[in-house]
């Protein structure tokens, strides 16, 4: 047997970590789980390619399809560059709510406790958590976005708004990530979790402008597009990438405000959900 | 010197349901170290009390002389643990499963390649490190998780139930590797079981737990001795409860005994 290691470990912290510790902590267990991310990403690369199924099928079928019968009003943007971003964001949703059914099998397989027993703050775990599901979301934009170049989609390629089009996507999924693992926290099941999942996915997508002007929705309808994140996170990457109007300091904002309240939120319930 | 580990009076309920019931516990360091009982002892709720997954009051439990309740993250630091499930995640490597954990116990960058070679070594893993660790056997996924508990050098290494599931050749596998880490580092472990026979075999004292009590607890040749000549440890246990050791299920949780048959299909 090779010489185990037996030093004590290195800066072994007697007392609770201070807000900065607290901070270098949060970033490097996020730069872990991101690069953990990527790992399993390049050991399957099967997940990609299915997940981009349901992306194509919009911008192919429903996509070229509104664009004939010219049913949505989009002014002087064709109804595919419209839809492109509302398709991005989609799929960056869908990504982010499954991570609540991950956690829960973690926590199953025994996972969640060993990560909990680490010296990981609970908020870095989330928060962890939350910005894997962005490099997850990130990579599949690579793929929607050639999509919509092969479509003839007109994107813009000005590398600050590239930039800015992956924080938006960042912190969109990191809320729907936290959203997805508040749900598991308070329903702790899975089959139930999937059930609600399934419930407020859809609703939350059709309750956007990813596929219609706001102006065409009915009053009720634009009140909740108004408190939905996924709305701000549209119209943030709609901005960006074909120049519609956008009011990026408020998406942006609002996308911050809400990734970090709902981190603290899911770091609430993680002790729960390991109870659980 | 302090133990490695100290209970005191240790409690824990969940609704009216009392699963640890002022238990009392210390381990010496550097002795492997057997909590043994059936399912629904509450070995599980202690250890995840001892492991900070669940709470503690203070000074209920110290480890290396560090109170759980007040000081989780030096103890957090101190700890080596492997749960129950096989936990190790498929999709990566065997060295990525590692390297995971030695970023997650911030093993300083330098010192981290060197660190998770040698723990994957000190597991027979080298020669299969690079694969999926979804191709590995059970004895081979248990093997890797002592790895990832190994490499951040703790000085406690807690096992729950770490040879649930597994064949007669991989469970002998693991208490060897077990014996060799002790030996080469002189490590405290401490390690529940329902294995009546294995504890015998490998523990240098063990405690026997029942309906959230310690019924008893000594080197598992005086136990045995105190009761009569060719006693065996399951004699001693049915003594001190008067049940058999497999017998008596009833206060398994659902989660333990799923988690315990999702274990053994995994492992095959």
């Amino acid at each position: 047997m090779s010489a185990l290691p037996v030093a004590p470990p290195a800066a072994s912290a007697e007392t609770e970590p201070g807000p900065l510790a607290l901070a270098r902590t949060v970033a490097s267990r996020v730069a872990t789980t991101c690069l953990v991310e990527l790992q399993k990403l390049r050991h399957d690369r099967t997940e990609l390619v299915t997940r981009a199924v349901q992306p194509a099928l919009w911008l192919l079928v429903f996509g070229q399809v509104f664009t004939r019968i010219r049913a949505i009003p989009t002014g002087s943007t064709p109804y595919l560059d419209f839809l492109a971003p509302g398709i991005l964001a989609q799929s960056a949703l869908f990504i982010a709510i499954f991570y609540g059914i991950q956690i829960i099998w973690e926590r199953d397989a025994g996972v969640l406790a060993k990560l909990l027993v680490t010296p990981t703050p609970r908020i870095a775990l989330v928060g962890a958590k939350a910005f894997a599901a962005g490099v997850r979301a990130v990579a599949q934009a690579v793929v929607v976005l050639v999509l919509a170049l092969i479509l003839g989609v007109h994107l813009e390629t000005n590398p600050f708004k590239i930039i800015l089009l992956v924080v938006a996507l960042l912190l969109g999924s990191a809320f729907f990530c936290c959203l997805s693992i508040t749900i598991a926290g308070l329903v702790l099941s899975r089959d139930r979790l999937m059930g609600i999942g399934q419930a407020i996915t859809m609703p939350l997508f059709f309750a956007s402008n990813a596929l219609y002007p706001v102006e065409l929705m009915p009053g009720w309808l634009q009140v909740i597009n108004h408190i939905n994140p996924l709305s701000y996170e549209v119209e943030a990457l709609r901005g960006l990438l074909v120049g519609t109007s956008a009011r990026l300091p408020l998406d942006f904002g609002v996308l911050f405000a809400s990734a970090a309240v709902m981190i603290a939120i899911a770091s609430a319930l993680l002790p729960r959900l390991a109870r659980g | 010197m302090t133990p490695a580990l100290r209970c005191v009076g240790l409690r824990q309920k969940f609704g009216d349901t009392v699963a640890v019931d002022g238990l009392d516990l210390e381990v010496e360091r550097g002795e492997v170290f057997g909590l043994l009982g059936p399912n629904g002892a509450g070995k599980t709720t202690t250890i995840r009390m001892i492991t900070t997954l669940l709470p503690a009051p203070p000074g209920a439990i110290q480890v290396m002389g560090r109170d759980v309740a007040r000081q989780r993250t030096a103890v957090r630091r101190l700890i080596g643990y492997v749960p129950q499930q096989l936990s190790a995640d498929g999709t990566l490597t065997g060295r990525e499963n590692v390297a995971l954990f030695a970023r997650l116990y911030d093993v300083p960058r330098a010192a981290r390649a060197a660190q998770v070679a040698a723990v994957l070594d000190a597991m027979d893993l080298t020669e299969v490190a690079d694969r999926p660790s979804k191709t590995y056997s059970g004895g081979m996924v248990r093997r890797l998780e002592l790895a990832q508990a190994l490499v951040s050098a703790p000085q406690l290494l807690i096992l729950d139930e770490p040879t649930v599931g597994l064949d007669p050749v991989a469970r002998d596998g693991v208490w060897d590797r077990i014996a060799a880490i002790r030996a080469a580092t002189g490590m405290t472990v401490l390690v529940t079981t329902h294995a009546m026979q294995e504890a015998d075999e490998h523990c240098e004292r063990v405690a026997l737990m029942h309906r959230g009590r310690i019924r008893a607890q000594g080197s598992p040749g005086e136990l045995k001795d105190a009761l009569g000549p060719d006693a065996t440890l399951d004699d001693v246990f049915r003594h001190h409860t008067g049940n058999a050791l497999t017998g008596d299920n009833e206060n398994g949780g659902m989660r333990d005994v799923r988690a315990a048959r999702r274990t053994a299909r995994r492992v095959g």
